[in-house]
């Protein structure tokens, strides 16, 4: 094993990735998280609290690379998602893409295994500074404007997290960074919500689902993986057991579900769906019982894997027909029989089904909140269970690749798109059947058993009664035809409200000056007016002069010098 | 592959056959709670048939609601576009374009 920080192979396998091209630089973009997910295996089985990398900025001590079983996990995570969205992307030409990929995935493992709070900073930046160009790859105009949005919402919140850290620093005289706290100082405020703004927060949402959708079909698996499971991690690490995080992550799984039902295009619901996913692991974080964490950071490592299935088999879609919205969508399992039944893999881990992954985390966090007293909470997530099946388990293969037939020419997408969704697929599985090789690597010691009579049946009764409300709306013609249209949320704020009210100010000032200038130029017209007028002929100014009145005028003066001299 | 081709689903039969199956097995689970005895830590939770009904009802408000919602959020398609892009597309623009795209915009205000 090698004392390589993760984020050092991806980061020079980029800028071998700029010269390289063809097979070279796939077997290099492979093997990099292959061999550093080994690496770090080897690494973390030599005991908890590695750490190397120290180095010195003003009197601050940073470290570069600080282990311990949560960030491991993490840490394995996102090589595996690396991995496989690296498979998902291989047929792609666009060096910017997979370059920027490459770097993006190196600065989420450059973010969790930061032993400081400046460092943690430097790689929050780069998570931005990097994933933009998978947004801006698109190359369409609404890409660049929604890559704009987000890149600012980040850099908000870089810049409140730098504040804070320099609060903090202040306070503590050293940035390790660890449980901080709600304690009421301003710092912890601050890098509270630099985190929010990350994990997708109420209010702070609109990035997600603005830009994940507008991003290409590879670039959407590489987003959905990386930025809001370090802020999951980061809220993991500092606010633990903080109350405020249980209200927040209920709001979260609740309120996506709703646009979820109502929205077209096929990759926004799943946008949606993601923050409602974000919302089980905060309530985890805020019960913050040792059971609740365990299941907010394995329902992470799970999230990861089965949204990205679904993201990748939307994906597939998009690439292939060249459409996302539920409403052009429809038949395609004709064409496309493995994407279908890949994306259906997906959408039963996502709903918790039993043997599938979302099964063997979500109860976790469920059993927590009921075991704490948060009863009302969880009836909200129970809820919210039932939602996220009817809109991402059933709406998403139900207008892709059923309903009725949009007759699209369709054909399986390229071979390495399918084996990176089976990969993702048979984890989904092996996670779902066999999930002690999960368990076994969480941060806590816990025997979790998610398969007894009770918990299998319960969920098997809710699930099957949601599918059952879908096909008697849908029997009755109930159920919300997809429509070609925009859903206004929060952005709606930031994209019309405040543009359309500078635009009003702006045009008004624009004309307050207009006028202004005018009564400006008019006076100084009049002024030129009226000095002319006396230079013109017939002016004073224009007059001849009498040499015997200049006489005259100079007696005048004497006679006036010579009173004078008299007085 | 021919798009003449009868696929499963294309068979009304197939899908009233499975559908039946599907109605089966939601009653026998929710038959199963009479039956089977479950632990249970909430007093709600007890009631039998709790998970069904809550799964179904939740169902039904989720979508209802959601299509309430479509009455005060739709927008057509281009609702953001037609500004956003219309921006991007004239680089910064000048004054008469600004003044253009000020008519609908009140419109818009008062609408929403």
């Amino acid at each position: 094993m090698l004392e390589v920080a993760p984020f050092i192979p991806f980061f020079l396998a980029a800028a071998l990735g700029l010269f390289l091209r063809g097979w070279l630089r796939a077997v290099l973009f492979i093997a990099v998280p292959v061999l550093g997910l080994a690496n770090l295996w080897l690494l973390g089985a030599g005991g908890a609290g590695i750490e190397f990398g120290h180095y010195a900025i003003l009197d601050f001590n940073l470290l570069l690379f600080k282990a311990d079983r949560l960030s491991l996990l993490f840490g394995y995570l996102f090589h595996i998602a690396a991995l496989i969205s690296v498979i998902y992307a291989l047929h792609v030409r666009d060096t910017l893409q997979q370059v920027a990929s490459m770097l993006y995935a190196g600065s989420a493992l450059g973010a969790v295994f930061a032993g400081d709070l400046l460092t943690l900073f430097i790689f929050w930046e780069l998570l931005v500074l990097t994933s933009v160009f998978l947004v801006w790859a698109r190359r369409s105009g609404r890409a660049y404007v929604a890559g704009l949005r987000y890149f600012t919402l980040h850099i908000l919140s870089g810049l409140l997290l730098l504040g804070g850290i320099i609060f903090y620093g202040q306070t503590h005289g050293t940035l390790e960074f660890g449980q901080i706290g709600l304690d009421g100082h301003a710092y912890s405020w601050m890098i509270f919500l630099a985190f929010g703004i990350k994990c997708a927060f109420p209010f702070f949402h609109n990035w997600l689902t603005d830009a994940y959708p507008e991003s290409t079909p590879t670039g959407t698996v590489f987003l959905s993986a990386f930025t809001t499971k370090v802020a999951v991690y980061a809220l993991a690490r500092a606010y633990p057991g903080t109350e405020l995080l249980v209200y927040i992550g209920a709001t979260m799984a609740c309120f996506p579900i709703f646009y979820a039902v109502i929205e077209n295009d096929l990759r926004r619901v799943l946008a949606y769906s993601l923050i409602n996913q974000l919302g089980f692991m905060v309530v985890g974080i805020g019960i913050g019982t040792s059971l609740a964490i365990n299941g907010a950071v394995a329902h992470a490592f799970n999230d990861v894997i089965f949204k990205g299935l679904l993201f990748m088999s939307m994906g597939a879609v998009l690439h292939v027909t060249g459409k996302i919205n539920g409403s052009e969508l429809g038949g395609l399992y004709k064409k496309m029989p493995k994407t279908t039944v890949l994306c259906i893999i997906g959408a039963a881990s996502i709903s918790a089904f039993p043997l599938f992954s979302g099964f063997v985390s979500k109860s976790m966090v469920m059993s927590a909140a009921i075991k704490n007293g948060y009863d009302w909470v969880w009836l909200i997530l129970l809820f919210a269970s039932a939602g996220v099946f009817h809109h991402a388990g059933i709406k998403i293969p139900y207008f892709a690749f059923f309903a009725h037939d949009a007759k699209l020419p369709a054909r399986e997408p390229p071979v390495n798109m399918l084996i990176a969704m089976s990969i993702a697929a048979a984890l989904c599985l092996i996670i779902g059947i066999y999930p002690q090789a999960l368990y076994s690597l969480l941060p806590y010691e816990i025997s979790y058993t998610p398969y007894d009579v009770t918990h299998v049946l319960t969920q098997l009764q809710l699930l099957f009664f949601s599918a059952l409300a879908f096909v008697w709306l849908n029997l009755r013609h109930l159920y919300p035809p997809e429509l070609p249209s925009v859903n206004l949320d929060v952005e709606w704020i930031y994209r019309r409200l405040v543009p359309d009210a500078m635009r009003g100010l702006f045009s008004r000032l624009f004309a307050l000056d207009n006028r202004l200038r005018n009564v400006a130029v008019g006076g100084v017209a009049r002024l030129v007016e009226g000095v002319a007028s006396h230079h013109r002929a017939d002016g004073i100014m224009a007059r001849n002069w009498l040499t015997g009145s200049m006489v005259a005028g100079v007696v005048l003066l004497l006679g006036l010098y010579l009173i004078l001299g008299w007085l | 592959m021919s798009g003449e081709k009868q696929d499963f689903f294309d068979n009304p039969n197939n899908v009233r056959n499975m559908l039946r199956v599907f109605y089966v097995m939601c009653a026998l689970l929710f038959a199963a709670d009479f039956v089977l005895h479950r632990h249970t830590e909430f007093r709600l939770e007890g009631l039998p048939g709790f998970y069904p009904i809550y799964g179904f009802v939740g169902c039904v408000i989720l979508v209802f609601a959601a299509k309430w919602m479509r009455t005060f959020l739709m927008r057509p398609e281009d609702y953001y576009d037609k500004r956003e892009l219309t921006d991007f597309n004239s680089d910064g623009g000048n004054m008469s374009s600004h003044e253009d795209t000020n008519t609908p915009l009140n419109g818009g205000q008062q609408r929403a």
